[in-house]
C-alpha cells in the first residue's frame, strides 16, 4: 500500500511551528506536554532523531547514565500482571489520588503489536478516562516486535516524561499469562497485580512472580475468594523468605496491599506503600544501583534487537544461499555442527551488514 | 490478512499511522468501532481505542498526548451533523492539526456540509477493511 507523502521525521511540526530537538526539549522541561508527547514520538520512531533526544534529555536532567544522584529522576513504577487483572483501572484510580496529593503522575501503557502487520490496538486508555480528566499524562504504547512485555524505547520514553516534570511515572506493561521479568530493569518499583479465581495462575507463575514484585495487589478484592488468594501469597512468600528467592537489596518481605480497583479501596493504601518502597529503597543505598542497572540493561535491550534484526535478515540469506545449494555439506551433516559452521559465515558478514546499519543512523 | 508489516507500512520501514478511534456522547452502537479498529490495526497501525461516551476535551487530551495523526469517530445516533464539525473546529481550536473522519449512518446529503466543516472522509455501513484504511491513510497523508 502507498503511503506517500508521509512527514519527514526531521521536520517537528507543532502547533503550525517547526521545532528542533533542542527547541522541544527546552519545552518539554518547561512542562509543556505537547512538546514531551512529540519528543514521546521521536524516542519511539528510534534512529539518530531518538539518540539526540537521550543525550539532551541526559544533559538536561543534570547527569550522565550512570550517575546515582537522584535529583531530577522520577520514581519509575512498573505494574505487571496477568491480562484483565485490572492494573489500568488500578493505576488510573491510584494515580488520581497522587493527583490530589500535589504529585505529576504520567502512565506509559505498553499493549502488544501484531507480529503479523506490526498494528495494535492499544485499549488501556478505556479505563483511564477519569485520570486524563484530573490531568494525568498517559502515552500508550506497542511493543512494535519487542519481546519481555515491553517496548524497546521504554526506558527512553521513561526519561523524557522525567524530562517532562512528571513524577511518578508508571509503565504498565502488556498483560502476560507469565509475569515478564522485563520491568524488573524497566523501574525502581514493581508492582504485581493479581486477582481471585486465578488461584492456580499465580501458582504457577510463582517463581517469575516472586523474582519481579516489589509490592503485591490482590485487586477485585470484592470476589469472594480474595482471601484466599491472599493467603496462598502471603504462604509463597514465607517460604520464598527460606530461600532467599526476593530481590537482591531488599530484604523486607514484599507488602500485600487488597484493592478493588472500581470502587478505589485500598489505592490510598497503594499509594503508601510504593512510596515506602522508595524511601527504604534510597535508604538502603541501592537506588542508584537498580538506576545504574537499568542504564546497562537499556544498552542491552538495544544490541540484543540491533544484532537480533542484522541476523535475522543475514540468517535468511543463509538458509537460501549455502544451506539450500548444498555448499554447506562441508561442515559436515549434523544439523548443530552445520549451524556452527554457518555461524562462522555469519558473524562475517554481521561486521559489514551493521557498518552499513551504523552508517544509515547517522 | 497476510501483508507484512513492510507492506502494510508497519513499524520497520516507516513508523504506523497513530489513530485515535472514539465515540462521541451518549451514542451507544459500538460493534461498528470495535470493527473498523481491527480493521486498522490489520492494516498495520496502531488504534489508541477510547470506546463509548468521550466528549471532545477527551479526544483532545488523547490527540495530544498520544501525538496521533488522525481521529476517527463512529456516528451511529444521527449526531453527526452537530458533533462532527465540533470535533474538527474543537482540534483546530487547540491548534492540533490532526484530520477527522467519520463513520457510521450519514445520509449522502449531509455530506457537503461535513467537507465544509473539514471532516476529511465519511464512511458508511459496509465500508470494507480496505476502504476503511485507506480512507484513515488519505487522512493521513493530507496533512502533508
Ligand atoms: C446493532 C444495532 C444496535 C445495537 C447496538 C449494539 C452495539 N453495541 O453496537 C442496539 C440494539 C443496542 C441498538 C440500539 C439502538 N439503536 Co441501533 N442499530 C443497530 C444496527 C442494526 C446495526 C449497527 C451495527 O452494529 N452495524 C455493524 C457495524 C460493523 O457497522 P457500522 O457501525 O455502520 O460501521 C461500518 C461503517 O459505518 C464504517 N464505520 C463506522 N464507524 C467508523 C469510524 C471510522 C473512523 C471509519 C473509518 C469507519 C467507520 O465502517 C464500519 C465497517 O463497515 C443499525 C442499523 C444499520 N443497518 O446500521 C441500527 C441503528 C444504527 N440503530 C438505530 C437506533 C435508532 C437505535 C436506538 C436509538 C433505538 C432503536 N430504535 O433500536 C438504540 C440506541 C442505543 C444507544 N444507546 O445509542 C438507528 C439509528 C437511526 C439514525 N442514525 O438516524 C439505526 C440506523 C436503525 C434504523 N434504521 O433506524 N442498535
Ligand atoms: N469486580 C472488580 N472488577 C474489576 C476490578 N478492577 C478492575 N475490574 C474490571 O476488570 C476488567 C479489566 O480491567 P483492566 O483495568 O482493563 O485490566 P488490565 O489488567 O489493565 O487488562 P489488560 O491491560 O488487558 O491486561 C474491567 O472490566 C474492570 O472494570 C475490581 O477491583 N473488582
Ligand atoms: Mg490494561
Amino acid at each position: 500500500m502507498c503511503r506517500g507523502g508521509r512527514r519527514l521525521p526531521g521536520l517537528i511540526p507543532v502547533s503550525g511551528v517547526v521545532r528542533s530537538v533542542a527547541e522541544l526539549v527546552a519545552a518539554a522541561r518547561g512542562g509543556e506536554r505537547r512538546a514531551v508527547a512529540r519528543l514521546l514520538t521521536l524516542v519511539e520512531r528510534g534512529g539518530a532523531l531518538a539518540d539526540e533526544v537521550a543525550e539532551r534529555s541526559w544533559s538536561a536532567l543534570g547527569g550522565t547514565p550512570d550517575e546515582s544522584a537522584d535529583g531530577r529522576r522520577a520514581h519509575v513504577i512498573g505494574v505487571t500482571g496477568p491480562p484483565g487483572a485490572g492494573k489500568s483501572t488500578l493505576v488510573a484510580g491510584w494515580m488520581i489520588r497522587l493527583v490530589e496529593r500535589g504529585c505529576r503522575p504520567a502512565v506509559l501503557a505498553v499493549d502488544p503489536s501484531s507480529p503479523l502487520t506490526g498494528g495494535a490496538i492499544l485499549g488501556d486508555r478505556v479505563r483511564m478516562a477519569d485520570a486524563t480528566a484530573a490531568g494525568v499524562f498517559i502515552r500508550s504504547i506497542a511493543t512494535r516486535g519487542h519481546a519481555g512485555g515491553l517496548a524497546l524505547a521504554v526506558p527512553g520514553m521513561v526519561r523524557v516524561l522525567e524530562l517532562g516534570g512528571f513524577d511518578p511515572v508508571v509503565v504498565e506493561t502488556v498483560g502476560v499469562g507469565q509475569v515478564e521479568v522485563d520491568v524488573a530493569s524497566a523501574a525502581d518499583t514493581v508492582l504485581v497485580v493479581v486477582t481471585p479465581g486465578m488461584g492456580d495462575a499465580v501458582q504457577a507463575n510463582k517463581a517469575g512472580l516472586l523474582e519481579v514484585a516489589d509490592l503485591f495487589a490482590v485487586n477485585k478484592s470484592d470476589r469472594p475468594d480474595a482471601a484466599d488468594v491472599r493467603r496462598d501469597l502471603e504462604l509463597m512468600l514465607d517460604l520464598s523468605g527460606l530461600t532467599g528467592h526476593h530481590r537482591e537489596g531488599v530484604n523486607d518481605r514484599p507488602s500485600i496491599t487488597s484493592t478493588v480497583a472500581t470502587t478505589g479501596v485500598g489505592l490510598g493504601e497503594l499509594a503508601d506503600a510504593t512510596e515506602t518502597h522508595l524511601v527504604k529503597l534510597s535508604a538502603a543505598g541501592i537506588l542508584g544501583a537498580r538506576r545504574e542497572e537499568r542504564w546497562r540493561s537499556e544498552v542491552r535491550s538495544h544490541l540484543d534487537r540491533l544484532l537480533l534484526d542484522s541476523s535475522h535478515h543475514l540468517v535468511n540469506g543463509l538458509i537460501r544461499g549455502s544451506l539450500m545449494t548444498g555448499d554447506a555439506a562441508s561442515y559436515g551433516t549434523s544439523p548443530a555442527a552445520v549451524a556452527r559452521g554457518l555461524a562462522l559465515l555469519l558473524a562475517e558478514q554481521m561486521t559489514e551488514h551493521l557498518d552499513g546499519v551504523v552508517e544509515d543512523d547517522r | 490478512m497476510s501483508k507484512s508489516p513492510e507492506e502494510v507500512g508497519g513499524f520497520k520501514n516507516h513508523p504506523p499511522i497513530r489513530v485515535v478511534l472514539a465515540k462521541l456522547g451518549l451514542d451507544g452502537h459500538d460493534r461498528g468501532l470495535k470493527v473498523v479498529a481491527r480493521m486498522l490495526r490489520d492494516g498495520g497501525m496502531e488504534v489508541v481505542y477510547l470506546g463509548l461516551r468521550q466528549t471532545t476535551e477527551t479526544i483532545i487530551d488523547a490527540v495530544e498526548q498520544e501525538d496521533a495523526d488522525v481521529v476517527g469517530i463512529s456516528m451511529l445516533n444521527a449526531g453527526h451533523l452537530t458533533l462532527g464539525p465540533r470535533m474538527v473546529g474543537a482540534l483546530a481550536d487547540a491548534g492540533l492539526d490532526v484530520p477527522v473522519v467519520i463513520g457510521g449512518i450519514v445520509p449522502d446529503e449531509d455530506l457537503p456540509a461535513l467537507v465544509d466543516a473539514g471532516v476529511a472522509g465519511v464512511l458508511g455501513p459496509g465500508a470494507s477493511a480496505d476502504e476503511v484504511v485507506a480512507c484513515v491513510v488519505a487522512a493521513a497523508d493530507s496533512r502533508g
